[in-house]
């Protein structure tokens, strides 16, 4: 079943008296369970792509729809609904709340869901516990590392059990070590059922993907699939 | 509703921690509020001491009762020479309105003369001493502390009787006692017969029972005036307020009938009401209130402009926070409680302190005699203020934060 079709989908914008054309024509559709990488030079319009498909902004022209739902009819509290029940962020920079300590911030998805307190509590220690930070519930996003505060939000994003996972370059604030664990997690993750969109402009990233969507100039450049897809060894992380 | 309720617990949580994470700012935030609501509540608390001590002097004179005398107590339209040539009101004219008057529950004559009271060494002045008969105390709520009012037969033999104000009694009798004491005025002695319990309020000043004293009326006349000189008041008491217009219309009937008056002559005597009293009185408190809840009005709106700055400030550098939420599912909605609710909380906090701070103010106003209590209303009052303060300089900060575009504030550093 497709997650998301895409048709001919543009985004512009106004700068002063000039039009930018961010995306200019755009079709794909993903599937339930596909893992897929968004490539692109700055500029190519990767991050507006991705802008639209976490419904944090709607296309100027085109036709977007999540799961048979016309995202471009949907007004400010549709969006919410959809970014809160059907999509999972993970930010190059966190995006964590600095003053809330990591359980706080995985709740925070449920909040918005209306989730009970003593449901959520639960919830956000479990996903907490499944990447590997149960030790760590109530430190402060300042008080954890870099791999440590990625891997909080990404246990914020797999909480709401959404149907897509949108990682926005997730190892680009990482060394490489780290990089490469947060990766393995991913792989897991996608390995569990989920579905995962993940833009990056590393190559070496991109291959950790099944598919491999790379952008220029507002325009798909070229979508294919991965012969030889980089699979990381180490699993011990998820249970 | 249930929805509701569990976004209003949300997002009252969500606006605690967002203040305990910015204490000093918080502080100095609230201390607006907290000046605003202190002097907005010591400003109605103190009016209402006023309101109260000028209602309760005034009501000790009875709401039953009329005075006919020479002057009006309210001139509009009299001019006060025409008022001041009326003929005097005499014993005469009480003794034969008396006899003549049905419906009164009671009537006696009274007329006042400022003196000094001497007891030893002790000297209280500008006494106003009321000389009256026994039916007075019957025009009067009065009560007292120890002994009576005097008799019809003290008074028909102008005995030197005299009973004191609660005030005369406490400065000349500071231990206590005093009855059946003699006292002096003008070198002649009285006897202490009775002593009246505290009664009014201060702002009545002499006319406040506490500082008058009482002799039969005669004596008036014999020691310290002259009868051609004073005009005497009649006090005259209603059976019940409603009877008030009916006793009112047969006073004027028979003192024009007593004063020989036609039918086309204007009355030549007032009869005079605590209700004009009052009407005058809350004529001048309206007005101090006005000015009062303007002047510290504009305290809290100050106040609420600090709130209303301090709360865009903490928009603008919460942006990237609202971006975070809005990307996570928080509706536009959700982020416009959360920052009203931010600023009523602040505000609350701020409401509290500064009603305590005005407790602590009527607390030491009420040290020098001024009749302040804070009332239920006044809390009520003050929780509301800084309820709505909070609202209203939450909104449009909070507007702005649940229209800011995801992208640009999750962009925003």
């Amino acid at each position: 079943m497709n997650i998301i079709t895409i048709e001919h989908i543009a985004k512009i914008y106004q700068v002063g008296s000039e039009q930018v054309f961010a995306l200019r024509d755009v079709s794909l559709t993903i599937d339930k369970n596909e893992y897929v990488a968004i490539m692109g030079p700055s500029g190519s319009g990767k991050s507006t792509l991705m802008n639209m498909l976490g419904c944090l902004d709607t296309p100027t022209s085109g036709l977007y729809k999540f799961k048979d739902q016309n995202v471009g009819l949907m007004d400010d509290n549709d969006l919410a609904a959809i970014r809160n029940r059907e999509i999972g962020f993970v930010f190059q920079t966190f995006n964590l709340l600095p003053r809330s300590d990591a359980l706080h911030n995985v709740e925070l998805p449920l909040i918005y869901a209306g989730v009970s307190s003593k449901e959520r509590k639960e919830r956000a220690a479990s996903a907490l516990d499944s990447v590997g930070l149960a030790d760590r519930m109530h430190h402060k996003p300042n008080e954890l590392s870099g791999g440590q505060r990625q891997r909080v939000a990404i246990a914020r994003a797999l909480v709401t059990n959404p149907s897509i996972i949108l990682a926005d370059e997730p190892t680009g604030n990482l060394d490489s070590k780290t990089g490469e664990d947060i990766m393995s997690l991913f792989n897991q993750i996608h390995e569990h059922g989920n579905t995962i969109i993940l833009v990056t402009h590393e190559e070496y990233i991109a291959e950790h993907a099944a598919r491999i969507i790379r952008l220029k100039d507002g325009l798909i450049e070229k979508d294919e699939f991965v012969e030889n897809r980089y699979i990381p060894n180490n699993k011990s992380v998820i249970q | 509703m249930r929805h509701f309720l569990f976004e209003l617990k949300e997002g009252l949580m969500i606006s605690l921690r967002a203040i305990r994470a910015n204490k000093i700012r918080s502080v100095l935030t609230t201390l607006g509020i907290i000046i605003g609501v202190a002097s907005v509540v010591l400003m109605s608390t103190a009016i209402k001491g006023i309101n109260q001590a000028f209602q309760s002097g005034v009501s000790s004179l009875g709401s039953d009762n009329l005075y006919i005398d020479k002057w009006s107590w309210f001139n509009n339209d009299t001019p006060w020479w025409e008022l001041r040539n009326r003929e005097n009101i005499t014993i005469e004219h009480y003794a034969k309105f008396k006899e003549l008057a049905q419906l009164p529950l009671a009537v006696a004559p009274s007329i006042f003369t400022n003196q000094s009271i001497k007891q030893g060494d002790k000297t209280v002045q500008f006494i106003l001493v009321v000389g009256t008969n026994q039916d007075y105390i019957k025009t009067t709520n009065l009560t007292f502390a120890s002994g009576r009012f005097f008799s019809e037969l003290e008074n028909n033999s102008s005995r030197n009787v005299i009973v004191l104000g609660s005030e005369i009694a406490k400065q000349l009798f500071p231990t206590g006692g005093g009855l059946n004491e003699t006292i002096k005025i003008k070198g002649i002695k009285f006897k202490v017969v009775g002593i009246l319990e505290e009664q009014g309020s201060w702002v009545m000043g002499n006319f406040n029972p506490d500082n008058q004293a009482f002799i039969p009326i005669d004596n008036i006349f014999k020691y310290f005036m002259s009868e051609a000189w004073g005009s005497v008041t009649i006090n005259v008491r209603a059976p019940n307020s409603l009877m008030v217009n009916e006793v009112k219309e047969e006073a004027e009937g028979i003192m024009r009938r007593i004063r020989s008056l036609k039918f086309d002559e204007k009355n030549d005597f007032s009869i005079n009401q605590q209700e004009g009293l009052l009407n005058e009185i809350n004529k001048t408190i309206g007005v101090i209130q006005m000015a009062g809840l303007v002047i510290t009005g504009l305290a809290l709106f100050v106040g609420a402009i600090g709130i209303m700055n301090i709360m865009f400030v903490s928009v603008k550098e919460r942006t990237k926070e609202i971006g975070i939420r809005k990307a996570i599912g928080a509706r536009n909605r959700t982020i416009l409680g959360q920052f009203i609710s931010e600023s009523a909380i602040i505000c609350l906090i701020g409401g509290a302190i500064g009603l305590g701070l005005a407790i602590v103010g009527s607390m030491i106003i009420a040290q020098f005699d001024f009749p302040t209590t804070i009332s239920a209303d006044a809390v009520v009052l003050a929780i509301v203020i800084s309820l709505l303060t909070g609202i209203f300089s939450g909104f449009a900060p909070a507007y702005t934060a649940s229209k800011m575009d995801p992208v640009d504030s999750l962009r925003y550093e």
